[in-house]
């Protein structure tokens, strides 16, 4: 492949495949791909490919916060993606995203977690959000957020009545109807952009081969009211304050403007409703 | 479970399949651009990926390598989503870990790996969703996968499970007929000469109903390869066309 020319980023504001600093490449969305969970979706972005799958479990509430239910992220990095992923390869990597996406996610506004209270102090919804990186090609939180936003939207959990008996033994019965589910409100749930400099430009979504040529990269966790959730440096080089202020306006912008396409092209696969031809793998 | 019988009267299955009935396959080869060979199936609910990676150079260990042929490395691991339980490890159990195996010896069996001395084929299986037949789903994929890769081998090689019930055998069992506590019987098959590559059965079974059961088993591969043979014609086809304009 031909190496990254950082004279063309310089001048004509373009990159290797054509695209402009702040473009995106061609995204694919699709919920509901894996039956034996209560949500899933599929995103490619480009050559990166992931599948996220949220199973909701009863469990014990936190201590700290016994009126809320909580979540527990896993990033499965698959060996599909690359040999070196083998056996317990794939373990470092895996455990440095389910850490962000923890740092990400752990903040009373992203997810309303007392809705996912049953019984406060005894019994609440555990959601585990599992991540299997298929593909990677860069890039790979922006596509991790998406996929977890849309798996979110898409998760139905089970209602829950609560009978208590005599002796006061509590029972959780679900419900008999399997369609009596509660959604989650995903409007605040943040997206994530990295940003990565290279030379005194920054761009977004960069493939590994930019990723290969950048000093050092930004995450930036936004909602779609525009408010930061998290924001981490990652790479070896340093960045200088102006250089991280710039990207963290780039940043801001261009996670805000994420939000609105991502839940109208939601929004609408659920609209087809049952009409919807299910794709998945394929293609 | 109570009340749910595996083979009724009027011989429908649990799902509604008769007997020697299969499950509705789907697959797709080249589902991913970055790896040598790719292929997805479908095999009712049970959904496979399979990815190859070679022949390049044996890595890690150099002790590994074989001066007149090549090694195959094959990893089985299940998404954690995949099982109706959670499922915590994806792999490195002591079941992945005899998958892994079992799909290592069954495409020694079929892959001309002469051809590419002191050089090793990576296999990796990974298991989407889980009805019953995973290592067959597992097989027929990476087979698909093989095809997709360009790597030669004798022939497709093709697995199915069956069981039996009340003398009738069962072709492709799904996973309630799996752990109903009957026999089931894996095999894995090149079509073509009738060889098997890997046969393994769990529980008992009278030894007079040992040939039906086989019978079954071979009936179901040699079905399913038919299937596997069209889809690579189908995927060739679509590609020249591509490829031609």
């Amino acid at each position: 492949p031909p190496p990254v020319s950082l004279s063309s980023l310089h001048v004509d504001d373009l990159r290797v495949d054509g695209r402009g600093c702040e473009d995106y490449r061609h995204m694919e969305i699709e919920t509901d791909v894996v039956s034996n969970t209560d949500g899933s979706a599929k995103v490619s972005l480009g050559h990166t490919d992931i599948l996220v799958g949220i199973k909701a479990e009863i469990g014990k509430p936190r201590p700290m916060v016994p009126d809320e239910g909580y979540l527990e992220f896993f990033v499965d990095c698959s060996a599909n993606a690359t040999p070196e992923f083998e056996g317990r390869g794939g373990e470092e990597l895996g455990v440095e995203l389910s850490n962000t996406l923890y740092k990400v996610f752990n903040n009373r506004h992203s997810l309303d977690l007392r809705s996912l209270c049953i019984c406060p102090g005894e019994h609440c919804w555990v959601l585990y959000v599992d991540v299997l990186l298929l593909q990677c090609d860069g890039n790979l939180f922006d596509a991790m957020s998406i996929a977890i936003k849309a798996a979110l939207f898409n998760t139905r959990i089970p209602k829950v009545h609560i009978s208590e008996d005599e002796e006061g033994v509590k029972e959780i019965e679900l419900s008999d109807d399997p369609y009596d589910c509660m959604r989650l409100n995903v409007e605040n749930v943040p997206c994530i952009v990295t940003l990565c400099k290279i030379a005194h430009r920054h761009v977004v979504d960069a493939t590994l081969q930019e990723k290969a040529c950048s000093v050092a990269s930004l995450l930036i966790s936004v909602t779609h009211k525009g408010m930061v959730t998290c924001v981490r440096k990652l790479g070896r080089g340093s960045l200088d304050p102006d250089s991280i202020f710039e990207m963290t306006e780039t940043g801001k912008r261009v996670g805000k403007a994420l939000h609105a396409p991502l839940m109208e092209l939601l929004q609408k696969e659920e609209s087809l409703g049952k009409k919807r031809q299910k794709v998945g793998f394929l293609a | 479970m109570a009340g749910l019988e595996l083979l009724s009267d009027q011989g429908y299955r649990l799902d509604g399949r008769r007997a020697a009935e299969l499950r509705k396959v789907q697959a797709r080869m080249g589902v991913f651009a970055q790896a040598d060979g790719s292929a997805y199936i479908e095999q009712g609910n049970t959904r496979a990926l399979a990815v190859v990676y070679g022949p390049h150079e044996v890595r890690g260990s150099r002790s590994k390598t074989l001066h007149d042929r090549a090694v195959i490395n094959c990893q089985y691991s299940m998404a954690t989503f995949s099982t109706a339980e959670r499922k915590r490890r994806p792999h490195g159990d002591r079941k992945s870990s005899e998958m892994s195996l079992h799909l290592k010896q069954t495409f020694e069996a079929a892959v001309l790996t002469q051809l590419y001395p002191r050089s090793q084929i990576d296999i990796y299986v990974k298991i989407l969703q889980s009805d019953g037949g995973n290592y067959s789903a597992c097989v027929n994929a990476a087979t698909l996968a093989l095809v997709d890769a360009g790597i030669p081998m004798r022939d497709y090689v093709c697995a199915c499970t069956a069981g039996f019930v009340e003398d009738t055998p069962l072709a492709d069992l799904c996973h309630a007929e799996e752990s109903g506590g009957g026999t089931t019987l894996a095999l894995a098959l090149l079509p073509r000469s009738e060889n098997i590559a890997l046969v393994q059965m769990d529980a008992r079974l009278h030894q007079d109903h040992l040939d039906a059961l086989m019978e079954a088993a071979m009936m179901a591969c040699k079905g399913l390869s038919k299937v596997l043979d069209s889809v690579v014609r189908q995927h060739l086809q679509e590609v020249s066309v591509l490829t031609r304009e």
